[in-house]
């Protein structure tokens, strides 16, 4: 196969925990960072006789999640026993969904969503010793306040071509949960987990090669790594005329390796079955409608409007749609009147960007009613741009009002009179080099003049117009 | 006042009202023969019953209770090792709503482990005996709740039915047992068999006694998603005819295998119910005869998965030792599970296995739908089908124990009924060899006020006694 230019080929399969009140099948309430074992009862802790209750709030989220990825909701679909015997796993049964999902179908972006199925989280385990990992400890112990927390799983289609684009899409994909506001999706603490499925074929085929699947890829970093490193193995492996096995592999974000957790052979026979306990789960079309009407505006959609009915470039649109909370930001400022869209959103996304240096906006001092103001300032030439750079550290430094910083410091745009005339040619004066270089053609030189003016005029004065000037006066 | 032993529980708990019984110390009177059960009918007895609420439907009179179900701070262990000592911290939503009702509990009785049995020999804590004749079994699995209702060591019990857990050894010792319709009262708190099949009733002296326990078992639960409320009020059975009534005798439940003095007490309260007005015609279940066949798929595939959890862990037993986790689980489960539970969860594991699933579980399911189809034609023509309980009398302890299909085949009549969901009543129907006789009235869902009635007038007709075996 030595040669042939291998593609890549990838799904996900991606953990959400719900936030919502209480645990999908009893009444303990969800919990982060609490003292273990606080948050059980009979149910979750799988004692003799205890029996499930859906948690209908899960529910109303799922339909949600399904909605917005487009899925057909299944008028009725069944909850089953995943068999395994693990410590984590009370019940030695995980209550899912195998053969009838609540959510078939779909799509995100263009990747298609295979399946979206409600399941409950295990307990968690922790592992005493340096390792922090089952291999290796002193001891593991159980912490059942996680146990029977909400999830869905989302399938994907393998739709994915590299690791940077399962990446992204992931990234998508928590945006959007999170405007749904289903989950808290922060991938520290574990409300969002991905597995990836991985496999390489000769680019153009249209079947599929032999897949392993990644596990423990907990940040979008990993995740990329934890692809990329597969896929780097597994074209090693075909070029070297071997052949890929079917496995699961465990990630080490420290060494970046991955080691095999368990092969074909050793694949687990969950044994399913339909839940007893439980009766089939029925989604009415009034169901449908609250779901229906809880959905906020998603990212996808928002980018399209910003492009459509507002006209920003594709670029602008996407970083203000996907940013949790930056489109609200932007349409504050809009609301104001103050700014046309495109220059707001580049001042949003670059020059504010720029100045806060990681912190979201809407963490700052700086008010988007102010950056509107400023903006519109700046392209009413009120402000000089370099000017205007100024008043925006000064909104970031302290907040306040972009009229008054630029009152009180004097940063008003200079008019085109004489006042400026007289400053150019006091600086063509002090650079006498400069102005022999522009004469000789050099046009790069006139950065020095106009630096000039810039210190002097504080930056009040427009660098277009000086350059406009110093070229007149030289006779260029 | 005569022997308070005699009374049934709705006599006992009339008396009470009316200021003729104390029910502190009808409890005492029920406590000391329980504690002195020479049938090993319990596993368990009360010390003393707290407050009495007389003006209550149940007044005080107090019941047993089948040992898997979860009684606050009261030993609960299904007749398993493997739950050795554990007390629950909550209770069954049955036993709460009985409590609800004035009901103190007795005690807790002896079963077949995890329910898995029809002879009570499958306990962890040894058999019950059949107090019309010691040598024998009481049925099972709740044969621990039918002994000592036929004992008189308590006024009435509640049991489970599975495949014909409370309506066999109710048969078996002479006294009324009620199978109600899956999904009338709670499974909360009761330790789990089979989950699709599992089903709280009461076992009983007599059917007014059926009625007024059940009366107050039933109902909606929040906690169990397959409870449902139940559509209409249970009242005390008064009906003395069958006037209208139509009987379906199915001969696939009622020829082969039965024994023949079982067969002849069976044909004898055919005819009586001809007498008392009802009108009988053979039907037919063609599909009933694969029931055990069907059931010992189904029950076990859920069995297996309900019995992973018991890994000495959280609860139970616990065998340990100092070859690490792996070993103290498969220790623990070796030493806690009896032969016929281990067998069941094999069998069980196994008909859910990758590969097997359709041809084992899957086909089960088909056939369960084809005996509910059965029923559903059968009740288009019939208000009710009529079956002898048990194909026998009580058989002698041992008899069958290395025999499982000569052990399964009790569940012959009594197994199609929790497949598809149905609410039937065993009543005493004479004795054969000496021995009790069960009577089968099986109904449509949700039936039940009318299934009793129609047991109520049968059995003043039939007139049995059972005072025999409380001596």
């Amino acid at each position: 196969m030595s040669g042939t230019e291998l593609e890549a080929v990838i799904g996900l399969e991606v953990h959400v925990q719900l936030a919502t009140r209480t645990k999908m099948f009893c009444g303990c309430p969800l919990s982060f960072g609490d003292p273990p074992n606080v948050h059980t009862c009979p149910v979750c802790l799988a004692l003799p006789g205890a029996l499930p209750v859906l948690n209908a709030h899960a529910v109303h989220y799922g339909v949600m999640v399904g909605l917005a990825l487009g899925c057909d909701i299944a008028e009725r679909s069944i909850f089953a026993r995943k068999q395994y015997f693990y410590p984590d796993n009370p019940k030695a049964y995980q209550i899912s969904q195998y053969e009838t999902p609540l959510c078939t179908g779909g799509h995100l972006g263009d990747v298609r969503i295979h399946r979206v199925h409600l399941e409950e989280d295990a307990a968690k385990l922790v592992h005493i010793g340096h390792s922090g990992r089952i291999h290796g400890a002193d001891a593991s112990i159980v912490d059942f306040n996680r146990g029977g927390t909400p999830l869905i799983e989302i399938v994907t289609e393998p739709d994915l071509r590299s690791a940077a684009q399962a990446r992204e899409w992931l990234q998508l994909l928590r945006s959007t949960l999170r405007q749904l506001g289903v989950s808290d999706v922060n991938m520290d603490e574990g409300s969002l987990r991905a597995d990836a499925n991985v496999s390489v074929r000769p680019a153009g085929s249209d079947t599929l090669g032999t897949k392993t699947e990644l596990k423990n890829m907990n940040s979008f970093r990993f995740l990329e790594r934890g692809i990329d490193a597969e896929l780097r193995r597994q074209r090693a492996l075909i070029d070297d005329g071997g052949a890929v096995e079917q496995e699961t592999l465990h990630f080490d974000p420290q060494s970046g390796t991955l080691t095999p957790l368990r092969s074909k052979e050793e694949a687990q026979d969950y044994r399913y079955f339909p839940e007893p306990d439980l009766p089939p789960l029925e989604v009415t079309a009034a169901m449908i409608e609250r779901a229906r009407a809880d959905l906020p505006e998603l990212p996808a959609a928002r980018q399209r409007r910003y492009e459509d009915e507002l006209g920003l470039n594709a670029e602008s649109a996407r970083l203000l749609a996907f940013r949790e909370g930056l489109g609200e930001w932007f349409e504050r400022g809009l609301a104001t009147g103050e700014a046309e869209p495109q220059p707001l959103a580049t001042w949003i996304t670059q020059d504010l960007a720029a100045v806060l240096a990681g912190t979201e906006p809407a963490d700052s001092k700086v008010e988007p009613e102010a950056l509107a103001t400023l903006v519109g300032m700046v392209m009413r030439k009120e402000v000089a741009a370099s000017a205007g750079k100024t008043v925006l550290e000064r909104l970031a430094a302290d907040g306040g009002d972009p009229k008054a910083i630029v009152e009180a410091e004097g940063l008003a745009a200079m008019g085109d009179g004489d006042e400026l005339e007289g400053l150019v040619q006091a600086a063509i004066d002090a650079n006498p080099d400069a102005a022999e270089k522009i004469r000789a053609g050099k046009q790069q030189a006139v950065g020095a003049i106009i630096g000039h003016v810039m210190r002097e005029t504080k930056g009040r004065a427009d660098g277009g117009e000086v350059s406009r000037i110093v070229r007149e006066k030289l006779g260029v | 006042m005569s022997d308070p032993i005699e009374l049934t529980g709705a006599q006992a708990a009339a008396a009470i009202r009316a200021g003729d019984l104390d029910p502190g110390e009808l409890f005492a009177a029920y406590r000391d023969r329980a504690a002195a059960d020479d049938l090993n009918a319990f596993t368990w007895v009360g010390d003393e019953v707290s407050e009495v609420d007389v003006a209550a439907p149940l007044a005080g009179v107090p019941f047993a209770a089948k040992d898997l179900f979860c009684t606050e701070g009261v030993p609960s262990q299904a007749g398993s090792r493997i739950l050795e000592g554990y007390r629950p911290p909550y209770s069954a939503t049955v036993v709460r709503n009985l409590h609800g009702a004035g009901a103190p509990l007795l005690g807790k009785t002896n079963q077949d482990e995890f329910a898995m049995g029809s002879s009570t020999e499958n306990s962890g804590y040894g058999p019950t005996l059949n107090p019309w004749d010691r040598a024998r079994v009481p049925g099972g699995s709740s044969g621990g709740s039918a002994a000592a209702v036929a004992a008189g060591l308590a006024p009435w019990a509640i049991g489970t039915d599975t495949g014909g857990s409370i309506r066999q050894p109710a048969a078996l010792c002479g006294i009324v047992g009620l199978k109600p319709t899956y999904g009338a009262v709670s499974r909360y708190g009761m330790i789990a068999f089979a989950s699709s099949l599992d089903q709280a009733g009461p076992l009983t002296r007599d059917v007014t006694d059926a009625a007024l326990l059940l009366k107050h078992m039933v109902g909606r639960d929040p906690c169990d998603s397959t409870s449902l409320p139940f559509p209409e009020p249970i009242e005390l059975p008064r009906r003395e005819r069958l006037d209208g009534l139509r009987l379906g005798i199915p001969g696939e439940l009622s020829r082969d295998g039965i024994a023949p003095g079982v067969r002849e007490a069976f044909e004898k309260t055919v005819a009586l119910a001809e007498e008392l007005g009802a009108s009988v015609d053979e039907t037919t279940l063609p599909h009933a005869p694969h029931g055990l066949a069907a059931y010992y798929l189904i029950a076990p595939a859920e069995a297996s998965a309900n019995l992973a959890r018991y890994d000495g862990v959280r609860y139970g037993l616990r065998v340990d030792g100092d070859q690490g986790l792996m070993a103290m689980y498969t220790r623990t489960r070796a030493r806690g599970f009896g032969a016929e539970v281990k067998r069941r969860i094999m069998l069980g594991t196994y008909a859910l296995s990758e590969g097997y699933y359709d041809a084992y579980y899957g086909s089960a399911q088909k056939v369960r739908t084809k005996i509910a189809d059965d029923f559903r034609q059968a009740f288009a023509r019939f208000d009710f089908v009529i079956t002898p309980t048990s194909p026998t009398v009580a058989f002698t302890l041992g008899e069958k124990m290395n025999d499982p299909w000569a052990m399964y085949l009790n569940d012959y009549c009594t197994v199609p009924v929790p497949l598809a969901g149905l609410p039937a009543i065993s009543i005493p129907n004479g004795l054969s060899e000496g021995l009790p006789v069960g009577f089968q009235v099986i109904g449509p869902a949700f039936s039940e006020p009318r299934l009793l009635d129609a047991a109520y007038a049968l059995e003043q007709s039939i007139g049995f006694d059972g005072s025999e075996a409380r001596a």
